[in-house]
Formats: structure tokens, C-alpha cells, sequence
């Protein structure tokens, strides 16, 4: 038998050029880092080592670029989240890894009010997240103050989606304007689960985690086990803050977040969130903005804690920045520190300003509101500075060109 | 009517003074947006305020009603006031 298949693919198979040997077959793995800014967006390419990086921008130069994402699906298409500070929001779009770029026909607004009725106005949009890989050409968005959009045409037409926008009860639980965020409330951490596109979750900050099996048609919240600030009825769903919440890929049912009173975790089917930040030292605290889980590891999870005492400086604690990382889902953390500044280095990370690449080991990406872009190479063990000078950076993705 | 499209959107119509038409403010900003797609999104919210920052003038007196009746010999004047850093 051996010698019959071996017979067959000799006889059928091209002879390989000198040059392609088996070993050099496998293309190399190349990562593109998406950095949003509040002054434009950048690409940085990586070589195949993920040592050298080409920066490519600025795209959009003095436009506040909220989120920059790849489409999974195509490995081609961006989106681009933008507006400036004088101009309405909109959705800019390339389909040849940003060399040109088109603006959306219809951006994410909210229905037109009634009559008489004072409707919401979208300042800008927040939060990308392509759809199930099964749904090519569906992509979801939130925005500021709180919205859910669709679009079904690869970001070109988009419509408000599920009736949370209008619905009286979500209302109360967005709060107003005055209740949100610095630069206004935002609906992020857009969760599709890869088993099945029915099931969606959101995050509004303020207003809760929310979660839908009837793919959007109605969602629930998912605060049980949740903290709020003291003084305050953690019931009241308006009172929550998820600041960034994330689904481990190698276990769908596990669910990390980051929250304005702690780190949580949360394994289903059980609806309790489980706060994990405990653990941390008490002089760094477990209050920060991104969070970011290991492509493999359901255990494995990052964390960029931030000063969040007294009036909330939201900077490194005590100006020495670091990572942390729990190796067994939130029992233990450990502090990665290496290569960044020691002392007096008085930024931080925002929520979507963090993200690792599938390679093993796992590279790690962030970006910090001084404008330096960092990376390591081995999954936080050390850092190094890809760029300085930009912007304040507001996101971070990173994509693997195939 | 010659309508003046202040710096920052001219990345939609590349030029300073263009022509659109219509009887009033808000016709005249529907038919620039026929000719220049989205341009008016970024001027006019979609509860059809007008943005902040972005003032409308007719022949130099300024308006804030789209409503109001323009002739063809009128001019438009769209600026946009910089604000902040």
C-alpha cells in the first residue's frame, strides 16, 4: 500500500521549485497593529518576527478615530470609526488594508423623534465588532451615548438595531449624558459568541452587561455578583459600569470583565459574576480599562490596572505602569513590568487600547494615552516601544495578514 | 446658489464655492448632499439640528432656521467655528 500512494503522488504531484522547499512553505504569520487615535489612525506592519514595524498613516489626520477593525471574514475590509470635533460622526471604509478608503452611506444615527419629542443625536461611534463568522457582511457597532447599529452590507448602510435604542427601560438604565463617561456614555464590548450568532452580549458604561439568545431581538442584563459604588443599590442596573468586557475564544462560556469597582469573571451557565481583582496588590488595585484574554487559555487573562482613588487620576498607579496577568482564571496575578518605565511615566491604557495576537507564545499590544504604541513578544514577559509621539491612542487591534 | 463649504468639508466637494439649489436652507442642504453623499450628516444631526459648531449665514446675516426661504440670488455661507485642541 505504501508504495501504491507513493507511486500516485509522485506520479501526479509537480516537482517543487528549488527555492520552495517544504520547511518555507507555511507563509509567514505578519501582524498588522490598528492604532485609533484621537487625531487619526495609524497600521503598523510587523515582519515576520515581529521585531521591525512599518508604520502606515497617518489616515484620517485630525479626525477623532474611536476604533479601527479588520474584517475577520475577508482579511481585507476596514472599518474605521470618526469624526472630528466640529463634525458629525461617521464610518469610513477600505477594502484594500486602508490604501483607499470610502465613507459609509448611511452612518449609525437614531431613529428620527416624534413630533415634539427631543430624539438622540449619536456624537460618535464607539465600539466595532464584525458579525458570526458564518454572516458575512454583518457587522455591529456602538456608540455615544448608547446605541446598537447593524449593517448587513459590510458597513455601508447601517440601521438601529434591536429595540434597546428606543426601549423606556433601557433609557432609564443609559442614564443621561451627565451620568456617562468624561467624552460621553458609550455602548462597547460587542460580543459575538463563535458557537452561535444568536447569542450577543453588550456592555454599556454606564448601564450594565446585557446579554441576547434571540440574536438581538430582546436582551437581559447580566449584573448578578456585580459591584457598584458604595452607597449605591447594585439592583439598580443604571449604577453598573463594565468598563471592557471579553470572551475567552477556547471557552466560550468564560467571560472576563473589567469594571469600574473590580476584575470579574464569569463562567456559564451560572449568572453570578465572580470578582477576581481581589487578588491583586492592594496598593495597585484592580481598577483599570482593557482586558484582554489569551487566544488558547481560558485561564490566562491580561489586565492594565490604572489609579483609580480619590478623584480618579486614571494613571498608572503611583506613575509606574504594568501589566498584569493571571495564569489560573483570576486566583493569582502577576505583575509584567519589564522593559517599561520604572518611574514617572504618568499614562495609561484605555479600554480598547490592549489586544494580543494569536502567534505562540502570544504577542501583546497597547497603547497608551501619552501616544506610545508597546509590545511583547512573549505574552507580557517583556515589553518593548514600537512608536512614540502619537496622539492619544484609543484603540489598539491586532490582525494577522494571511 | 452659490454656496461657500467651509475647510473643513472639502474633502467632500474640493473646492471652496459650489452651486446647489432649492427654496430653502434645508433644500439647498438636501441638494448638496445628492451631489456630495454625507456631507450633510456632518453638518445636520438626525434629528435635523444643526451640529454644534456649524453656523449658517445668508448673505452675511446669520439664521438658524433651516425652514427659511432662500432666492437664487442669495448666497449661502456655511462655517464651521474652531473650537478646543
Amino acid at each position: 500500500m505504501a508504495s501504491k500512494t507513493t507511486k500516485a503522488t509522485t506520479a501526479t504531484a509537480k516537482p517543487l521549485p528549488r527555492t520552495a522547499r517544504p520547511a518555507r512553505l507555511a507563509p509567514a504569520r505578519r501582524q498588522v497593529v490598528l492604532v485609533a487615535t484621537r487625531k487619526g489612525a495609524w497600521l503598523y506592519h510587523g515582519d515576520a518576527q515581529r521585531k521591525t514595524w512599518r508604520a502606515d498613516g497617518p489616515h484620517f489626520l485630525g479626525h477623532i478615530v474611536s476604533h479601527v477593525v479588520l474584517d475577520p471574514r475577508d482579511g481585507r475590509t476596514l472599518l474605521a470609526a470618526a469624526k472630528t470635533g466640529h463634525l458629525g460622526p461617521t464610518i469610513f471604509r477600505s477594502t484594500n488594508l486602508g490604501r483607499s478608503w470610502k465613507e459609509a452611506a448611511r452612518p449609525p444615527a437614531f431613529a428620527k423623534a416624534a413630533d415634539g419629542q427631543a430624539g438622540r443625536a449619536v456624537d460618535h461611534t464607539f465600539w466595532l465588532t464584525p458579525g458570526h463568522a458564518s454572516q458575512p457582511g454583518l457587522w455591529y457597532a456602538g456608540t455615544s451615548p448608547q446605541g446598537l447599529f447593524r449593517s448587513l452590507d459590510g458597513g455601508v448602510n447601517w440601521e438601529p438595531f434591536s429595540p434597546i435604542n428606543d426601549d423606556p427601560q433601557y433609557r432609564e438604565w443609559m442614564g443621561t449624558v451627565q451620568d456617562g463617561t468624561p467624552d460621553g456614555p458609550k455602548l462597547h464590548s460587542i460580543i459575538v459568541d463563535p458557537r452561535d450568532p444568536a447569542h450577543l452580549l453588550f456592555a454599556m458604561s454606564g448601564g450594565g452587561v446585557h446579554e441576547s439568545v434571540d440574536g438581538g431581538r430582546s436582551f437581559h442584563p447580566l449584573v448578578n455578583g456585580m459591584q457598584v459604588v458604595e452607597g449605591f443599590d447594585p439592583a439598580t442596573v443604571t449604577f453598573h459600569d463594565p468598563h471592557c468586557v471579553r470572551l475567552c475564544p477556547s471557552r466560550p462560556d468564560r467571560l472576563y470583565q473589567q469594571n469600574h469597582c473590580g476584575i470579574y469573571r464569569l463562567d456559564r451557565p451560572s449568572d453570578a459574576w465572580v470578582r477576581i481583582g481581589d487578588k491583586m496588590p492592594k496598593r495597585v488595585g484592580d481598577i483599570g480599562f482593557p482586558l484582554v484574554v489569551h487566544p488558547r487559555d481560558a485561564d490566562t487573562a491580561w489586565v492594565f490596572p490604572m489609579d483609580g482613588t480619590t478623584v480618579w487620576p486614571r494613571t498608572s498607579p503611583q506613575g509606574k505602569p504594568a501589566a498584569y496577568v493571571t495564569r489560573n482564571a483570576g486566583k493569582t496575578w502577576l505583575r509584567q513590568d519589564v522593559g517599561l518605565p520604572p518611574s514617572q511615566a504618568w499614562w495609561t491604557v484605555k479600554r480598547q487600547a490592549m489586544s494580543a495576537d494569536a502567534s505562540d507564545p502570544v504577542g501583546l499590544y497597547f497603547g497608551t494615552t501619552s501616544g506610545e504604541l508597546w509590545m511583547s513578544r512573549n505574552e507580557g514577559a517583556r515589553w518593548s516601544c514600537i512608536a512614540r509621539h502619537l496622539p492619544e491612542i484609543y484603540a489598539v487591534e491586532v490582525v494577522e495578514l494571511r | 446658489m452659490r454656496v461657500l463649504i467651509p475647510g473643513a468639508l472639502r474633502s467632500y466637494t474640493a473646492q471652496s464655492w459650489v452651486e446647489a439649489g432649492g427654496p430653502t436652507i434645508g433644500a439647498v442642504l438636501a441638494d448638496l448632499d445628492r451631489q456630495y453623499p454625507g456631507i450633510r450628516f456632518r453638518m445636520i444631526d438626525e434629528q435635523d439640528r444643526i451640529r454644534p459648531h456649524i453656523r449658517f449665514f445668508v448673505n452675511g446675516a446669520t439664521t438658524f432656521d433651516l425652514a427659511q426661504p432662500l432666492r437664487p440670488s442669495d448666497a449661502l455661507q456655511i462655517v464651521q467655528a474652531l473650537s478646543g485642541g
